[in-house]
């Protein structure tokens, strides 16, 4: 391309500068740092701990209680993996509260991160025929049968792939995480998850500060804003600190299972060794980490 | 003129990369390669690799007052006669159905020692491990039970874990599991506003 030396660009280029220099300047410090933050990737240890240090002076202010966010990184050797009793779930959506809790998903407007599906026992695992809005008085109901589906934490998953920005990718663990700074809300991401389990704020979103979990990680439960992109991340606030997600502990029948699948000696490979296992949507090749099984 | 037109656009070059500058940010250090924590210093803190858990932690889910049955029990004649009970346990007679028509209550409750349960051995067998007693028949649960498969666990995943008993969740004299009331379904795309 043919260089343009020309008084006009000259003055294209200064009133352009000029116009950006005014906006950074109309912002107050703390916000222009936050949002000249680079990507939470490239960021050292101690750039790390002084954004999450950052964030929770923030959230005290917005919300009027002490927090804790934390940049905990993966533990060497642990890929997490999960395994969903299908014979067991009785399609009562209490994992579906207990992680709206955990996680500080927006009240109002609403969003799930677990969709529980219900279907006809005699079609079999029938997704196209579910029904996600099924409100019975008691569950589980004859001849229905619940399938709960989130992320599938993917080992070749297809949202991190079209991100333009490289906002979300998968960690050393396997969690596929947003750094929901960099997220631009293009929703490409959203676009390639077979599975639904991505989720936009259309709004801004609401948590009152009496339900605000105020133990946080960086990557996971902490407050978003309108115009990013969300999704399950195991609990990362949770497993990285050794504890069971959260769904994990509230089921009352004790169909979701959670481990590292490079321990031989965990629940999940138990789990993969000796059940019937599959995965979610096989023939597209996301190669979930997510497993369900039938322990009858 | 040549000359000013230059001066010039290098003037808005600097400009340009000053505000590309402030954008990026100022500091482009590397990023540490910092040493994460190694899975075995955690395990130390919990169950040790291959050690399997023999108790539940939670005490079993006795009715208020009902425990220990020697309480009225010591001062009654032992009937063994399989019958319909009437005045006390009534409510159990009523809700028994776990093969009921081949089954008593001295199947798993002692007769004499009424504080225990028996196992079919006629070894006697603490509330506390009750889970003993189920897998006499339910042996494949207990087996799944014992590796985490089969109920619910709680705790550390890499760690103590807390175990909860079969009868937790399967009263015993009914254990099929009841039906529950579910929580609301999500709002429907056309009701957000």
């Amino acid at each position: 391309m043919k260089k343009e030396n020309s008084r006009r660009s000259f003055f294209k280029n200064i009133s352009l500068a000029s116009i950006s220099a005014l906006a950074l300047n109309g912002c107050d410090p703390k916000a222009l740092k936050e949002f000249l933050q680079r990507n939470f990737r490239t960021l050292s240890k101690k750039e790390k701990n002084d954004i999450v240090k950052n964030l929770e002076v923030k959230y005290k202010e917005t919300y009027g209680k002490e927090f804790h966010v934390s940049a905990e990184p993966a533990m060497e050797g642990v890929l997490f993996g999960y395994a969903l009793d299908l014979s067991r779930c009785i399609g009562c959506r209490k994992c579906v509260y207990a992680c709206v809790g955990e996680n500080n998903q927006s009240r109002e407007p609403q969003i799930h991160w677990i969709q529980v599906l219900e279907m006809e026992k005699e079609k079999g695992i029938d997704l196209a025929h579910s029904n996600v809005h099924y409100n019975p008085e008691k569950v589980p109901e004859k001849g229905k049968s619940y399938f709960p589906v989130a992320c599938q934490q993917c080992r070749n998953p297809q949202c991190t792939t079209v991100c333009p920005v490289k906002a979300t990718w998968q960690e050393p663990d396997g969690i596929v995480v947003v750094d929901y700074n960099w997220c631009i809300g293009c929703r490409y991401c959203m676009a390639a998850c077979p599975y639904g389990a991505r989720h936009f704020n259309w709004g801004q979103p609401n948590v009152p500060a009496e339900e605000i979990n105020t133990e946080m990680h960086y990557l996971g439960n902490r407050p978003r804003v309108k115009g990013v992109v969300e999704k399950c991340t195991f609990c990362i606030q949770r497993v990285r600190v050794g504890k069971y997600p959260s769904c994990v502990e509230i089921c009352p029948v004790g169909a979701r299972k959670f481990g590292n699948l490079l321990d031989s000696e965990s629940e999940i490979r138990y789990i993969l060794e000796n059940k019937r296992v599959f995965v979610l949507k096989q023939e597209l090749n996301t190669q979930p980490k997510f497993y369900y099984f039938f322990g009858i | 003129m040549k000359h000013r037109k230059n001066v010039l656009v290098k003037l808005s070059n600097l400009a340009l990369a000053f505000s590309i500058f402030l954008l990026t940010g100022c500091q482009q250090k590397e990023s540490e390669n910092t040493k994460l924590p190694q899975l075995s210093e955690v395990k130390e803190s919990g169950l040790k690799k291959g050690e399997t858990l023999e108790n539940a932690i939670e005490l079993p889910p006795f009715s208020d007052g009902i425990f220990p049955c020697s309480d009225c029990h010591t001062d009654l004649t032992p009937n063994p006669l399989k019958r319909e009970l009437v005045d006390m346990h009534d409510d159990i007679s009523a809700m028994f159905d776990h093969d009921k028509e081949n089954r008593w209550c001295t199947d798993c409750h002692d007769l004499i020692n009424r504080d225990y349960l028996k196992l079919a051995s006629g070894k006697l067998l603490d509330f506390k491990e009750s889970y003993k007693l189920c897998g006499q028949c339910h042996g494949e649960k207990l087996r799944d039970w014992k590796v985490g498969v089969h109920g619910k666990r709680t705790g550390n995943w890499n760690g103590k874990k807390e175990y909860l008993l079969c009868v937790h969740c399967h009263n015993p004299h009914s254990p099929k599991f009841k039906q529950l009331t579910p929580e609301p379904p999500p709002i429907r795309q056309e009701d957000i506003n």
